[in-house]
């Protein structure tokens, strides 16, 4: 296989007595969606809050593409390359998609207007069209405040938006615990075009069966550790249970 | 790194095969209607419609026209800051008081070379400056204390109303200053340009400058991304602590700049008279469809928002009712205009 894109090493963090992670190590490799599952306490928060820049590690390194970085901040990592998209989805209601995609980024006009903070929304609008119909998100009305949205295309707005700038890694936590069937398969797919196009998603997620469906590749966490990576063809639920419960000893099967 | 990653900018894209621009006046439209500025707009068009066939006479006539308007120009200058600052999601109350501060401190620098009456345009000017340096400071301490040390709005600008009153008192023994530059009082003040009074136009220049800043710049973005959800506008890489400051900053220079107009215009400071400014610029706001709770407003709503009950007053007192009936309509529109917001709030939660 080829080099990991983003590999994290002996990730220790403690909260006060609590060791929340005790030498995780993680990797991430080009043109892969990794699960990264574990039980309720395993780390898997934490370590996603270390690798995205929300909190700093006591211990341990993180490689990107072959160089030891620090990522100090969550803007830190965006400037890296990596983009999260959070559970409670980080968007601003009241704004419309293509204002949520650009936010903080906005595409001002050309000239001495945009020097003064004007803003081309009709290039926002039209890189936003692109965006969406690139990931086969259908937004009927772009120019609706994205509170009037589904659950689910309220989280392909949010995906739209770190694949609009991630072009390293993309952490998704939990991207369907709040949606339906439908709006599920919908969010799974626009994972998979991500995949399509390079950039490498890690999904973290509960959902066993759904991890199954739609990764690569799945690392599993416990008591703040790596216990097991498994090529997700060959995986079952049973045996991945198994893995987070502690059922299976020393290191996983198959990577 | 140091190869950004290219967003998707249509501007790159050169195949030329994109969908036309959707109509802006379409969008402009949802717009309005998603704002409820169209129903408020509505309210506005059937009180003049009813006060006119009311009293054709009096009510609809240049002279009254202008009445109310040049009674409504101060109190607009400061509503456009505050909807910034409801916008936002926080709220000033201090914006009556920094008013009558900047007017006290514009009139006493005034004051301080001698009688002012036959003085010129340099030493107008240096009232306005200090007028506006006086409101930003207000504004920008009520900004600082929200972002920086996190106190809530309601109480840091409910204790910069009682400072900025007391100083202003303070400042003057109590006692009105009633001597300003005759000049400043009849052209500015009194003055026309044609028919329409100088406060009319400034007060129109202040609102229209501001409703482009809010919804054509950044720095407008801003303002709604941060009531709408400050926590996605800080992971955005929005520094929203400096953002809150400038907007009460914004705030509070137009208060400083609507205290040396009520200063021209009344040609006195006036310390007793702005009691009520600061309910009537958050009433005027409100009304004219910006959420309490944040992310959603416009400029033009707050402009209608402040005539409702200008005209309200004017013709009351014209089909000769007491003109307390106009505080009694003034709550029952402020009430129906949150209650609709709010219908309108749940409507789209799902």
């Amino acid at each position: 296989m080829a080099e990991p894109l983003l590999q994290a090493r002996g990730i220790v963090k403690h909260y006060g007595h609590v060791e929340a992670l005790r030498g995780a190590d993680f990797d991430v490799f080009p043109g892969e969606i990794v699960a990264l599952i574990g039980d309720n306490g395993a780390g898997k928060s934490t370590l996603v809050k270390i690798l995205s820049g929300s909190e700093q590690a006591d211990e341990g390194e993180i490689i990107l593409e072959g160089h030891d970085v620090q990522v100090s901040s969550p803007l830190e990592a965006q400037r890296l390359g990596i983009e999260t998209v959070y559970q409670d989805l980080a968007l601003a209601p009241d704004l419309d998609g293509a204002a949520n995609l650009y936010f903080g980024r906005e595409i001002v006009r050309r000239g001495p207007l945009g020097r003064l903070g004007f803003l081309d929304d009709e290039a926002m609008h039209a890189g936003a069209r692109k965006a969406f119909a690139d990931l086969g998100v259908d937004l009927q009305n772009a120019h609706s405040p994205v509170a009037n949205l589904s659950g689910g295309q309220r989280q392909s707005v949010a995906v739209a938006r770190s694949v609009a700038w991630a072009n390293k890694v993309i952490f998704l936590d939990e991207p369907t615990a709040a949606l339906g069937v439908v709006q599920t398969a919908r969010v799974l797919d626009v994972i998979r075009r991500i995949r399509d196009r390079g950039v490498p998603v890690v999904l973290i997620s509960h959902n066993m069966p759904q991890v199954l469906k739609v990764a690569d590749r799945i690392e599993v966490l416990r008591l703040g550790r790596r216990v097991a990576q498994f090529d997700a063809r060959g995986a079952t639920v049973e045996r991945l249970v198994a893995a987070m419960t502690g059922g299976l000893d020393g290191q996983g099967s198959a990577a | 790194m140091t190869e950004d990653k290219v967003p998707p900018n249509p501007a790159d894209d050169t195949n030329g095969s994109q969908a036309p621009a959707e109509p802006s006046e379409g969008a402009l439209w949802r717009r309005l209607m998603r704002t409820n500025t169209a129903w408020i707009f509505l309210v506005l068009i059937l009180l003049v419609a009813f006060f006119s066939v009311l009293k054709p006479n009096n009510f609809p006539t240049e002279f009254n026209t202008r009445a109310i308007a040049t009674n409504a120009a101060v109190l607009l200058i400061i509503a456009v800051g505050e909807t910034f600052v409801i916008i936002t999601g926080g709220i000033d109350l201090s914006v009556g008081y920094v008013l009558l501060f900047s007017g006290v401190t514009a009139a006493q620098t005034m004051n301080a070379f001698g009688n002012p009456t036959d003085r010129g345009w340099d030493l107008i000017l240096l009232g306005l400056l200090v007028a506006l340096v006086s409101g930003l400071a207000w504004g920008t301490v009520n900004g600082v204390l929200v972002a920086k040390a996190k106190v809530p709005p309601l109480i840091v600008t409910l204790g910069t109303l009682g400072m900025a009153w007391g100083m202003a008192q303070i400042l003057s023994n109590g006692q009105d200053i009633r001597y300003i530059p005759s000049l400043l009082g009849s052209v500015v003040g009194a003055g026309k340009f044609y028919a329409v009074p100088w406060l009319v136009i400034i007060a129109a220049l202040v609102a229209a400058v501001g409703a482009i800043v809010l919804r054509m710049t950044r720095f407008g973005r801003y303002t709604f991304g941060v009531g709408s959800n400050e926590e996605a506008a800080r992971r955005a890489g929005i520094n929203v602590d400096r953002h809150l400051i400038k907007v009460y900053a914004l705030s509070g220079l137009l208060a400083g700049f609507g205290g040396f107009l009520a200063l021209a215009y009344f040609t006195t400071t006036t310390i007793s008279g702005h009691a009520n400014d600061n309910l009537n610029a958050i009433a005027a706001v409100v009304i004219g469809g910006t959420s309490l709770t944040g992310g959603i407003g416009t400029v033009v709503g707050t402009t209608i928002g402040v005539f409702i009950p200008a005209i309200l007053a004017s013709g009351f007192i014209i089909i000769g009712l007491q003109s307390f009936w106009q505080n009694v309509a003034v709550g029952a529109v402020l009430i129906a205009a949150v209650f609709i917001d709010q219908l309108r709030r749940r409507s789209r939660e799902r």
